[in-house]
């Protein structure tokens, strides 16, 4: 009873903030309401007993990626969206689909699946079995994503980097650095990116 | 929904019993929280006067103890302006968001041992979890959002430019905090605070075993908390003050408290991680031996405040790409190599 | 006990949302969120599946999701500032150079 009252509430919050960030016209509310449904979706984890899953997904998800949204969503000052023609033929046929496939999902899972009920806590995922786990039959798997990571970073530091700023430390690198404000993006997550 | 995963002891008594225990922990602990942020101010104030050999506050009340109440009715009663150019929802929701991440990361902190109080007995601390030290981060980790949200919704580009620095600022050293962490737990195996600390007992303080780790932790700490030498967010040379440029009154004083309710989670953290917590001499009659523990761990707290304070009043600021570089060319190759290190030895001598 | 069933119909509606954004919005961070949201529904899924079929791999699947979205983010956000700096917009309906 306890749990069902836990999950309908987190649940609820969960729902409101999605439908919020849809609702919401400028990117830092959408931002915000993303927020709050992965706060509550790690409560949904301690629900489950993913203790570890609910700690990574707020340090990593709630407080990491977001905070780059949010750089971003600050340093290009994104404002309100404008309602462009828009691509019509993705909102006439897409909405109406997508909504009549969750209709028919939720449908079908809830009268026709039997798919049984968790308990509260139902898998304990503590960090020694999940190191176990990880370190042991998805060894390489990790090692492989751990190699895209690098990849993603050195990529976003390329990609982030104003080309003339290149250029100009490969021929006079006793140059001071432009302003640290005028390259925030991808700097956070490798360094400074002014090497000399 | 962390209390219903708490360890054995309380599934003894009851839920009722639980309940309360709780609710007077919590309230508790805020109490004597709170009155740590006020009387860290003082403490600051103090200190920053005798090393500039001045007397610092002393009319209100003796020794000027009563200051930190003068501050708070001043606080109260001022005029609480709100700029017409401002985005009302977050410029209001920011102070809040900001201080409710910085007083709900206290909530795993245990200050003691266990004690027994009537036919109930109960750990000094509001919850003990598997996770604890996880938790922390991740609430501190929140916290980021509510001064980068004042920078934004203050409409102006010292705030701005305020609230970018400390985003940027705050994400790039909890890398290095996090990273500073690990060997503490490759040593402790364990994620909770309170096995971290008994892990420690006999003098075994991981600032014997892990000193590189604890410089790393205090640097990046200072940062984490927007401290000088790095207190670049609100920098008052360059930046007005930075995020809380417009807030006044008691929006302005919930900065105020947020930041000095950190300062003192990371004090406690220092403590409990590498200073052996509350572990230290325990002797003489019951009541004593109950209580020295926690005298021992605000002792260790309070020396941390006062390095606070002693280091800003010595160090001069940095400039932002240099704490950029340092952050990342030093502290988090430091870092690494220290949790190479330290597995290796543990792998060796296992 | 709470039904699978309601955990599912919960990560469900979470993709919905996603799919539903990145249909309508047109803000390209915006977008990007709405991909973000996906991940997470399905993340509940993954979790709760775990939680029913009693093994832990669900949950380490859940880790390189993650893995997966942080390097999404730091691309993607690092090509949306390039797209801001040639085309000072970010309207997706505005990027159309190689649009007949």
């Amino acid at each position: 009873m306890l749990h069902l009252i836990l999950f309908l509430f987190f649940g609820a919050i969960c729902v409101a903030g999605a439908v919020n960030l849809l609702v919401q016209s400028h990117p830092i509310n959408s931002a915000l309401s993303l927020i709050v449904v992965m706060a509550s979706l790690a409560a949904e984890y301690l629900l489950l007993g993913a203790e570890f899953v609910a700690a990574v997904q707020v340090i990593v998800y709630a407080g990491a990626i977001m905070v780059l949204f949010v750089i971003t969503i600050m340093l290009l000052n994104a404002g309100a969206e404008q309602h462009t023609k828009g691509s019509r033929v993705a909102i006439l046929i897409g909405v109406p689909g997508a909504l009549i496939g969750a209709v028919l999902v939720a449908w079908t899972l809830l009268t026709r699946g039997h798919t049984g009920s968790v308990a509260m806590g139902a898998l304990p995922g503590s960090p020694q079995d999940i190191a176990r786990l990880l370190f042991h039959e998805f060894l390489l798997p990790f090692e492989i994503t751990s190699v895209l990571i690098l990849i993603a970073i050195m990529g976003a530091v390329v990609l982030a980097s104003r080309p003339e700023a290149i250029a100009r430390r490969h021929t006079e690198s006793h140059q001071p650095d432009p302003l640290p404000q005028e390259r925030q993006p991808a700097p956070q997550l490798v360094g400074s990116g002014k090497e000399h | 929904m962390p209390r219903a995963r708490a360890p054995a002891p309380q599934d003894s008594m009851s839920i009722t019993t639980f309940a309360i225990i709780s609710i007077i922990k919590s309230l508790a602990v805020i109490g004597v929280l709170l009155t740590a942020v006020a009387y860290s101010v003082w403490l600051e104030r103090k200190v920053s006067a005798r090393i500039q050999n001045r007397w610092g506050p002393t009319r209100v009340g003796p020794f000027g103890l009563l200051q930190p109440l003068a501050d708070g009715v001043k606080f109260i009663f001022k005029e609480d302006l709100t700029q017409p150019h401002v985005y009302k929802p977050l410029y209001i929701a920011a102070p809040m968001i900001a201080m409710v991440f910085a007083i709900t990361s206290i909530s795993v902190i245990p200050f003691g041992n266990w004690v027994n109080i009537g036919p109930w007995g109960t750990y000094l601390q509001i919850t003990d979890l598997n996770i604890g030290l996880l938790v922390v981060l991740g609430i501190t980790s929140m916290g980021v959002y509510g001064v980068a949200l004042a920078g934004w919704a203050s409409n102006n580009k010292y705030s701005l430019l305020g609230g970018l620095r400390a985003s940027a600022q705050m994400v790039s050293y909890e890398v290095s905090l996090g990273l500073s962490l690990v060997g503490v737990l490759i040593i402790a195996g364990s994620l909770s605070l309170r096995n971290i600390v008994d892990a420690q007992r006999h003098l075994h303080w991981n600032i014997f075993l892990q000193p590189v780790a604890f410089f790393i932790y205090l640097i990046s700490a200072y940062a984490e908390t927007n401290r000088t030498p790095f207190d670049l967010p609100e920098a008052e040379s360059e930046l007005v003050a930075g995020y809380h440029t417009e807030y006044s009154a008691m929006k302005f004083a919930m900065f105020f408290m947020a930041e000095y309710a950190n300062m003192v989670t990371v004090a406690c953290l220092a403590t409990l991680l590498f200073f052996g917590g509350w572990l230290g001499p325990v002797f003489g009659p019951p009541l004593l031996q109950a209580v020295l523990p926690v005298l021992w761990f605000c002792l260790k707290v309070f020396f941390f405040m006062f390095l606070y304070v002693w280091v800003r009043w010595t160090l001069p600021r940095f400039r932002y790409d240099q704490l950029m570089a340092f952050g990342w060319k030093v502290l988090l190759p430091l870092a690494v190599a220290n949790i190479v290190v330290t597995a290796l030895i543990v792998a060796w001598r296992a | 006990m709470v039904p699978l069933s309601y955990y599912l119909v919960l990560s469900g509606f979470l993709f919905v949302c996603g799919v539903l954004g990145f249909l309508i919005k047109r803000n390209i961070i915006t977008i990007f969120m709405s991909i973000e949201l996906m991940l997470n529904g399905v993340n509940l899924s993954f979790v709760a599946f775990a939680a029913q079929w009693h093994s832990l791999s669900g949950q380490i699947f859940v880790f390189f999701v993650m893995v997966v979205a942080a390097a999404e983010a730091a691309v993607g956000l690092a090509i949306i500032i390039a797209v801001y700096r040639t085309r000072e917009t970010l309207n997706v309906d505005q990027v159309n150079l190689l649009k007949l």
